[in-house]
């Protein structure tokens, strides 16, 4: 799970182009939307991009959104239970 | 109506990798390619707005003028954010982030590219940035024609829709790339015409 952590934070940084933070600034349980990593609208569907480009796993339900991308840990939960056997 | 009742107060061009305002050369590095050159502009002049970096290019030229262009906070003190709005216009739209999204749809279509294929989305990100809430239109020309411009603007100013407007050209298709922005008031001491603003673009795009 930490590795996992670890990449995703490289992962939201890159992806997001957030260039004034480090992978490692990112908390485990931070929060990634408003007042913790201040992540808008447009970072949430770069986030399901992000899922779906490197974990093949497609958010299929939209409700699920907060829940899944409250944080990285809930991040990594998430990937973890719904990651392809083959990826 | 067209009478010389607005002034040019202040002009930033980018260009060239160079950065000028109002005749004098700021900032120049002719090292970075681009977009290099805007990354390292930004972290030149000590910005702090993270959401500079998602931007398109179009949109980076046009912020980063914009802020030199105008001196933190002072239009807000002077004007009502209706009263003070934008109007640009370019040669090639926002086809530069077109072909970047064309490419990730291949693929999965990006967001972040997709909020960006239209050419006025910079005006926006100006707006947002200086609190600017008046008219504001993008146009597509040929070429940067400041009798247009000027004829626009000045029937915004001179009709009370607007007591300050930046206006001007910002295009950027691969490599190459030009902003020139002007601040128009009511009050100053270049006169708002073809001739000073003709005068001021060329020289200062060499």
């Amino acid at each position: 799970m930490d590795k996992l952590m670890s990449d995703l934070k490289a992962q939201i940084v890159a992806q997001l182009n957030l260039q004034d933070i480090k992978p490692e600034d990112i908390g485990d349980d931070q929060p990634l939307f408003v007042d913790g990593l201040g992540l808008d609208s447009i970072d949430a569907l770069e986030l399901i991009v992000l899922l779906q480009q490197h974990y093949k796993i497609k958010l299929s339900n939209a409700d699920e959104g907060p829940k899944v991308f409250r944080s990285v840990r809930t991040m990594a939960e998430y990937i973890t239970a719904h990651q392809p056997s083959n990826v | 109506m067209l009478s010389n009742e607005s002034y040019i107060t202040s002009g930033c061009i980018i260009s060239d990798h160079e950065v000028r305002k109002n005749g004098t050369i700021l900032f120049e590095d002719k090292a970075s390619g681009m977009p290099g050159f805007l990354t390292v502009c930004y972290q030149h002049f000590g910005f702090k707005y993270p959401k500079f970096h998602k931007m398109d290019n179009l949109a980076k030229l046009g912020w980063l003028a914009a802020e030199l262009l105008l001196n933190e906070g002072e239009l807000a003190g002077k004007y009502q954010p209706a009263d003070m709005g934008v109007v640009l216009a370019n040669k090639n739209s926002s086809l530069d982030t077109d072909l970047k999204y064309y490419e990730t749809a291949k693929d999965i279509a990006s967001p972040a590219l997709f909020v960006y294929t239209l050419p006025n989305i910079v005006i926006g990100e100006i707006c947002i940035r200086h609190n600017f809430k008046g008219e504001n239109a993008f146009f597509i020309a040929e070429h940067f024609d400041a009798g247009f411009i000027r004829q626009y603007v000045s029937n915004l100013i001179n009709s009370d829709i607007l007591q300050a407007c930046i206006c001007g050209w910002v295009e950027v298709l691969g490599d190459s790339y030009k902003v020139a922005l002007f601040l128009i008031e009511k009050k100053g001491s270049i006169a708002f015409t073809n001739e000073n603003i003709n005068k001021i673009y060329q020289l200062e795009n060499g």
